[in-house]
């Protein structure tokens, strides 16, 4: 299936172009429809829409139970979901259990809740060792948890999508789910840190 | 409920830990151009993962003289699929990409078409 011979040698910016061309002229695809799908995704869609449902989840125990039982469902109610989020599964991290999310194979994502991936989730050493080495590859990434916590690697497959609800932070117990949204990030989301009290 | 987003009001913060997702237009490019034909019927969106599945694996088995970048597995399967649908056969867009190349500087302007300048 890869073999296309020299042609592989060529820059990638030139076969996509062409690539594009070819659709376009067979009436495939719309360029234009391509320039909103981009935007769309890099400046409408993003952690943001995580970040509201993980506030919501902190101020609303019905919504929370919901969002644990069925994720997809739950960031329904807020309007979010499509492509990649068919079977989003959401996991509580607490003081003792902390859940990381990785894809070995393909790097795939919520994209409907957190956006794109990083660079660093799409990257080879990443999905490699997060899963051989996740207290490791957390303290690296600047998250030092101790023994007694258990870490429980979510590994992303075509059939079902991971999501982290982070701990709320102590400190925050008057704050509003709108004054919560802010406070919420993607490296929580992903499990790669805690979110952390203004 | 609430409108998507508000991407430079006080709701703004998560994205400001985010980092550029597309390094080279072309990237974005790729990305936009799968998604629309998933969403036009062209194919079910697990067909193009398994087929960037099998790409990253093949690198990974022999990863050669080519550097780690997501999105030429991207480009790759996309190609992959739309091969093993004949929609479009890689030695045309080889042929094609050539074509491109041999454009005259100057073939990006803005204005397009007119060459004349």
């Amino acid at each position: 299936m890869t073999g296309n011979g020299s042609g592989e040698r060529l820059p990638p910016a030139l076969r996509t172009e062409a690539l594009e061309q070819l659709l376009t002229e067979r009436g495939l695809v719309d360029p234009a429809a391509v320039d909103r799908l981009i935007t769309q995704y890099e400046t409408n869609v993003g952690p943001l829409n995580g970040a509201k449902v993980v506030a919501r989840a902190w101020t609303d125990p019905e919504y929370r139970r919901r969002l644990l039982d069925d994720g997809t469902a739950a960031i329904g109610e807020l309007g979010f979901g499509g492509l990649q989020t068919e079977c989003l599964v959401v996991v509580e991290n607490t003081p003792t259990t902390h859940n990381v999310v990785v894809c070995t194979l393909c790097s795939c994502y919520p994209w409907a809740v957190l956006g794109l991936p990083p660079s660093w989730y799409k990257d080879p050493a990443y999905r490699a060792r997060m899963v051989r080495e996740p207290r490791t590859v957390l303290s690296e990434m600047g998250l030092d948890l101790g023994d007694d916590v258990r870490i429980t690697v979510r590994d992303s497959s075509s059939e079902v999508r991971w999501m982290v609800l982070p701990e709320r932070p102590a400190g925050t117990e008057d704050m509003s789910e709108e004054q919560l949204v802010p406070l919420v990030t993607r490296d929580a989301m992903v499990g790669v840190a805690k979110v952390e009290a203004p | 409920m609430t409108a998507p987003l508000d991407t430079e009001g006080p709701a703004a913060p998560p994205r400001s830990n985010g980092e550029l997702v597309f390094t080279e237009p072309w990237q974005s490019r790729a990305f936009g151009i799968a998604v629309a034909l998933h969403e036009a019927g062209a194919f079910a969106w697990p067909r193009f993962q398994a087929s960037l599945i099998e790409r990253i694996a093949a690198w990974q088995a022999m990863p050669g003289d080519q550097p780690w970048n997501y999105y030429r597995h991207w480009l790759g399967a996309l190609e992959d699929v739309l091969a093993g649908s004949g929609t479009v056969l890689p030695g045309e867009v080889t042929e094609r990409a050539h074509r491109l190349a041999d454009r005259p500087a100057g073939h990006d302007h803005p204005a397009g078409h007119g060459h004349g300048h």
